[in-house]
């Protein structure tokens, strides 16, 4: 029988964990320091770090919920471990339970067969690893691709750019009215983006009425957050009208 | 003087690329070791069937995604953001937006050193916030499981990427609406008719980038932007 909550599986977890904070803090330390060759603003730095650092603490918590619910079924260090480095929440939770579904096991019970937990871990570790690798092989060349387009037309570099971030963002926005046709709950992540939308345009505004600087730096935050506490009060009032 | 910054990003930037791939060759030897070490702990290794089978089931999709995740991102989040976010995770709903909105705040573009740097030190901040937020979380789960896991907090986690990519849209599509209106429609439409891509939203990231340059070029050349 398997523990997945075993004091190797943590110490396991801990080791890798440790790895990538040491890789984020001397990233940190490098970025840093060529901040200040660059003769770049360490206040306006020091502040884009708070705002992202309060930023981060809503969807760290929509992690944690991923670790919370796959530790059901495999314990608590492998999915954190999992979660922390390479993983999203999408992706793992569907390895998982594809892994565990050819093994004729589900991920609603606890996973104690250490040949399906070592079958499930594989498949989860195997079927995320190509990005990184992907990133050594052609990260350079991709750069060296828009360098070239920047160096030929510098004014159309920009716009490629631009092209290519709202691709990302309308792709993530459609995917928001992908529930419409099944009634007006469907509509209810549509609702929470306008609201969201809403409190951003406002946060624009107080901006520049208020000249308040610091909003601009906490208005993806405060967005998240107010889109996120009103969709409680918005499906509470779509779910009375249904 | 010009020419001499460039040259000194382009060192930069190899200095990076340099770094950048022996942290994650190392960081791919430690995630692959983990199975391996339990194997080892257990004496158990999985059957060869099972475990193409299962990968069966995920890799053509994932890894697919994963190419197509590193040829957008990678020109977003910069050289050091790139070899820091790929190997930390959970890119679309966190990485990607912190680095986006930092750069944004800090009027830099993202192919700059600047924007280079600004996305690093982003990346890295939330990596950090990340591993402690769900290091306390599990440490304190006791404490904060029933409000976390409670019928009321329900809708506010299910709707995370709606609240996310709402306030930054408003950032990016107010700059460009031009550009944006023809691969939001594109999308909205696309999803409203078949909705089960909404699983498959990755695949269509560099869809909604396509068209978006397209359309982008087009008007590029009209003059019109």
């Amino acid at each position: 029988m398997f523990d997945s909550n075993s004091g190797f599986m943590y110490a396991l977890t801990a080791i890798v964990i440790a790895f990538v904070i040491a890789q984020s803090v001397y990233f940190l330390y490098r970025a840093l320091k060529r901040a200040k060759e660059l003769g770049m603003d360490m206040g306006k730095i020091k502040k884009a770090m708070v705002s992202t650092a309060v930023f981060t603490i809503a969807p760290a918590v929509s992690i944690l919920l991923g670790v919370i619910a796959l530790s059901k079924s495999l314990g608590f260090p492998f999915p954190w471990l999992r979660l922390s480095v390479l993983g999203a929440l999408t992706y793992e939770t569907s390895a998982a339970a594809s892994a565990a579904s050819v093994m004729g096991a589900s991920l609603s019970n606890a996973i104690t067969d250490p040949q399906v937990f070592v079958t499930i871990a594989w498949v989860m570790t195997l079927g995320i690893i190509v990005s990184p690798i992907f990133v050594c092989l052609f990260g350079k060349k991709i750069e060296g691709g828009i360098t070239k387009i920047k160096d030929r037309d510098s004014k159309w570099g920009d716009i490629f750019m631009d092209g290519l971030f709202l691709g990302m963002i309308s792709a993530f926005l459609g995917v928001v009215f992908a529930d419409v046709s099944t009634g007006l709950t469907g509509w209810i992540p549509v609702f929470v983006m306008i609201a969201s939308a809403i409190i951003m345009l406002i946060c624009g505004a107080l901006k520049i009425f208020l000249k308040a600087k610091w909003i601009e730096d906490y208005a993806l935050p405060i967005s998240l957050l107010g889109g996120m506490a009103l969709s409680l009060p918005i499906t509470d009032f779509v779910n009375s009208l249904v | 003087m010009k020419e001499n910054k460039n040259m000194q990003t382009l060192n930069y930037r190899d200095q990076v690329h340099h770094f950048g791939r022996i942290w994650t060759v190392i960081a791919l030897f430690l995630f692959i070791m983990v199975p391996v070490a339990i194997c080892v702990y257990t004496g158990v290794w999985p059957k060869a069937g099972d475990l193409l089978k299962g990968l069966l089931s995920v890799a053509p999709i994932f890894w697919t995604v994963g190419a197509i995740e590193v040829i957008t991102y990678v020109p977003m989040l910069g050289t050091g953001g790139s070899y820091l976010g790929f190997v930390t995770g959970n890119l679309t709903n966190l990485k990607v937006p912190s680095a986006l909105n930092a750069m944004q705040n800090m009027g830099v573009e993202a192919d700059s050193e600047e924007g280079e740097v600004v996305s690093t030190i982003a990346i890295a901040v939330s990596a950090i916030v990340t591993t402690v937020v769900i290091a306390g979380g599990v440490l304190l789960l006791a404490q904060i499981r029933p409000f976390l896991e409670s019928e009321m907090m329900q809708p506010a986690f299910d709707n995370l990427l709606p609240a996310l990519f709402g306030g930054l849209a408003v950032v990016f599509v107010s700059k460009n609406w031009k550009i944006a209106l023809a691969p939001m429609i594109f999308m909205i439409v696309l999803f409203v008719c078949v909705p089960s891509l909404a699983g498959s939203v990755g695949v269509l990231v560099p869809v909604g980038a396509l068209i978006a340059i397209a359309v982008a070029r087009v008007l590029y050349k009209k003059n019109l932007l």
